[in-house]
């Protein structure tokens, strides 16, 4: 090694730090390019922007369509509320995301490259799906501390749950997440004595604890306070950015609050997008004023 | 208030211990009494002390560890799983037929017939071993059936009906079905396993005659050793991750599915596990009765196992291994004192658990003990005030 290649290599190392600073900085804001890349197994490419893409999902149940031809896009940290009355699809919608119901026809894509459809439960919440149910779910024997365990970021194959012990780092996580969702002192209580919202709050720390790219959150106020409902739009808020989150809700007040008057609602009715858009302009939509009030 | 604030680290530590000190205590008196106090009482007291334990209790006592075994197999599946199976009843007859083999073998040319082949084959006029004999001369290779027939039996019956996602009664029913079709086919006398008598009459095992007291003795410790030994494997199971991700698969599957667990993993370990359980507790049942047949296989010994779980308590160990004491002393007194009312009993006392008992014995102590324990707090509260 001479002196001269050594000084050379010094350049290059500089140079390369110089582009990866100037990157983020880019009109693709610090993304790759979406080309000329290697695939990972089981790793979700977001280089184009989009999170979930759903083109022409249909589900039929005995002859009932419960998805029409449903098409939805959400982009790589976005918080999108989806409103729509009774019936609508918004919980079969997200049955066909994370695998429960296989749509009749249509395609569903995580990133650019997962094909959703092709995989079991556990292998989407692995590669980084979440989903939090509209009645709340938790492990009701088990302690808040063990509930939390359990969702953890880990080896979920049966041998490393065998020999697994938690880290301090772990163990640090969750205490973390148990301030996050105000249930500290909870934590040795089972949780099947925890009050409808406490469950609620549960349920969204189990979320976090995966750790997933995507959120989806089944009417997760329902059953709360007004003071909870609000730490919790404050919670998913500073989520926004860091993950994509879709949020399905009835309570127009949360929604307003998670929007802030900015943010994209899509609207849902009988299977399919009725209406996209500011809360403002989807609630002044006369075709969705006629489905929420009845012809 | 010592527990609700118990940090994490502290909560980390008291697990890596398995058992507390009392536990620990408990285990290993257990150990004692039954590996050295119940053999010094039978065979050292002499027999017209008060303190004497006859043959027929140890006897007794021997064969009802046997079924404690398969008790806490049922609750690993049932209590701690929530998966209700009907159909241990099979696992169990299918370990003491691999044992039966071998000791039927053993028997040599001291049967009724004097012949090489035990006797029912020779009844029935057949000159070879049928190959599902071929091992049958070697303890060890029939040792390994004894662990591998209900295991493989489980893991292939448990694939299909798990990945099918077949639950709760209609898993029941399907265990059910599939231990009544095993009687009816170890029933015939074509399946080369003695049809309905079952095995019987044996000799000796390992060349020791089978009768004698100190055999007797040797199989009673080797049971009390093997229960307490998968007391504590079931312990450990129970007290680690896996434990807490089959009491989850329990209480919300699909919350297990959508967090990333795949249940099938799970659900087919500790299946075959149990089903193991059973097959060893078979194994050491029968040289102590001296008998099996497929009535072992009928629909109603799978039953039974399930309510001694259920008796006990669900979900905590201890209780299974409890009601299977319970119910079987209860029996054994039962069925000398009122014969025909044995099952009107059983089903009397099933049916008084479920609505009145729906953590077992167990449940009782606790409530118990929790009711002393508050009391005494209250006490305390009041005479600081």
């Amino acid at each position: 090694m001479t002196p001269d290649l050594m000084e050379e290599g010094a350049r290059r190392r500089e140079a390369y730090a110089a582009r990866q600073q100037a990157g983020t900085g880019t009109e693709s804001g610090g993304r790759q390019a979406a080309f000329g890349r290697i695939a990972k197994l089981g790793v979700p490419d977001f280089t184009h922007g989009v999170a979930l893409y759903l083109d022409d999902i249909s589900v039929s149940f005995d002859g009932f369509r419960a998805l029409n031809k449903l098409s939805l896009a959400v982009n790589v940290g976005e918080l999108r509320c989806i409103i729509g009355p009774n019936g609508a699809g918004k919980t079969t919608m997200m049955d066909c995301i994370t695998g429960k119901t296989r749509p009749d026809s249509g395609r569903a894509f995580f990133g650019s490259t997962i094909d959703l459809l092709r995989l079991t439960e556990p292998q989407i919440a692995q590669i980084g799906i979440g989903r939090k149910f509209q009645k709340p779910t938790v492990y009701e024997d088990l302690s808040v501390f063990e509930n939390l365990e359990l969702a953890l970021l880990a080896d979920r194959r049966v041998r490393a749950s065998l020999f697994s012990r938690l880290g301090g780092e772990q163990l640090d996580r969750i205490g973390q997440t148990l301030g996050t969702i105000h249930l500290r002192h909870e934590a040795q209580r089972t949780a099947g004595l925890l009050s409808h919202g406490q469950k609620q709050w549960l349920e969204i720390g189990m979320l976090l604890m995966q750790d997933p790219k995507l959120l989806l959150l089944d009417e997760p106020v329902a059953g709360m306070t007004d003071e909870e409902t609000e730490r919790t739009a404050e919670l998913f808020l500073s989520l926004e950015g860091k993950h994509s989150l879709v949020v399905v809700e009835h309570d127009m007040k949360f929604v307003d609050q998670l929007t802030q008057g900015r943010k994209k609602v899509t609207v849902l009715h009988e299977g399919s997008v009725l209406a996209e858009g500011l809360l403002s302009e989807v609630q002044a939509n006369e075709k969705v004023v006629e489905v929420y009030l009845g012809r | 208030m010592s527990t609700v604030m118990m940090s994490p680290q502290a909560l980390q530590q008291k697990r890596g211990l398995l058992l507390g000190v009392r536990g620990w205590t408990a285990v290993l008196s257990a150990l004692a009494v039954l590996t050295v106090l119940i053999p010094l009482l039978n065979r050292v007291v002499p027999a017209d002390s008060v303190f004497h334990l006859s043959d027929y209790a140890v006897g007794l006592t021997g064969k009802i560890l046997c079924y404690a075994i398969c008790a806490l197999a049922m609750d690993l599946i049932w209590g701690y799983t929530g998966i209700l199976s009907l159909g241990h009843g099979l696992f169990f007859a299918l370990g003491g037929y691999g044992m039966g083999m071998y000791l039927m073998r053993q028997i040599g040319r001291d049967g009724n017939y004097k012949s090489d082949l035990p006797d029912f084959m020779v009844f029935l006029n057949w000159k070879d071993l049928p190959w599902t004999w071929a091992l049958s001369d070697s303890f060890i290779a029939q040792m390994a059936l004894v662990v591998l027939v209900p295991g493989l039996l489980a893991l292939v019956f448990g694939w299909f009906a798990f990945r099918s996602r077949i639950k709760g009664v209609y898993f029941s029913i399907i265990t059910q079905a599939l231990t009544y079709a095993a009687m009816l086919l170890f029933f015939r006398n074509e399946t080369g396993f003695g049809g309905n008598n079952g095995f019987t009459d044996f000799k000796r095992i390992l060349g020791q005659p089978i009768a004698t007291p100190t055999t007797r003795i040797t199989l009673f410790i080797i049971t009390g050793a093997t229960l307490v030994g998968f007391y504590l494997l079931a312990r450990w199971i129970v007290n680690s991750k896996y434990g807490r991700v089959l009491q989850a698969i329990r209480d919300a599957e699909t919350r297990v599915m959508f967090t990333g667990y795949n249940p099938l993993a799970y659900k087919l370990s500790i299946w075959t596990l149990s089903a193991v359980m059973c097959g060893v507790a078979g194994a050491l049942y029968v040289p102590q009765v001296g008998i099996i047949n497929p009535s072992e296989m009928s629909p109603s010994a799978g039953i039974e196992i399930a309510i001694w779980a259920a008796v006990g308590g669900r979900a905590t160990l201890i209780g299974p291994i409890i009601g299977a004491f319970f119910v079987n002393g209860a029996k054994s007194w039962f069925t000398v004192a009122f014969p025909e009312f044995w099952l009107y009993f059983l089903g009397a006392l099933f049916i008084a658990v479920t609505l009145f008992l729906p953590q077992g014995i167990v449940g009782l102590f606790k409530r118990f003990s929790r009711s002393a324990a508050d009391t005494a707090n209250d006490a305390a509260n009041r005479t600081h005030a």
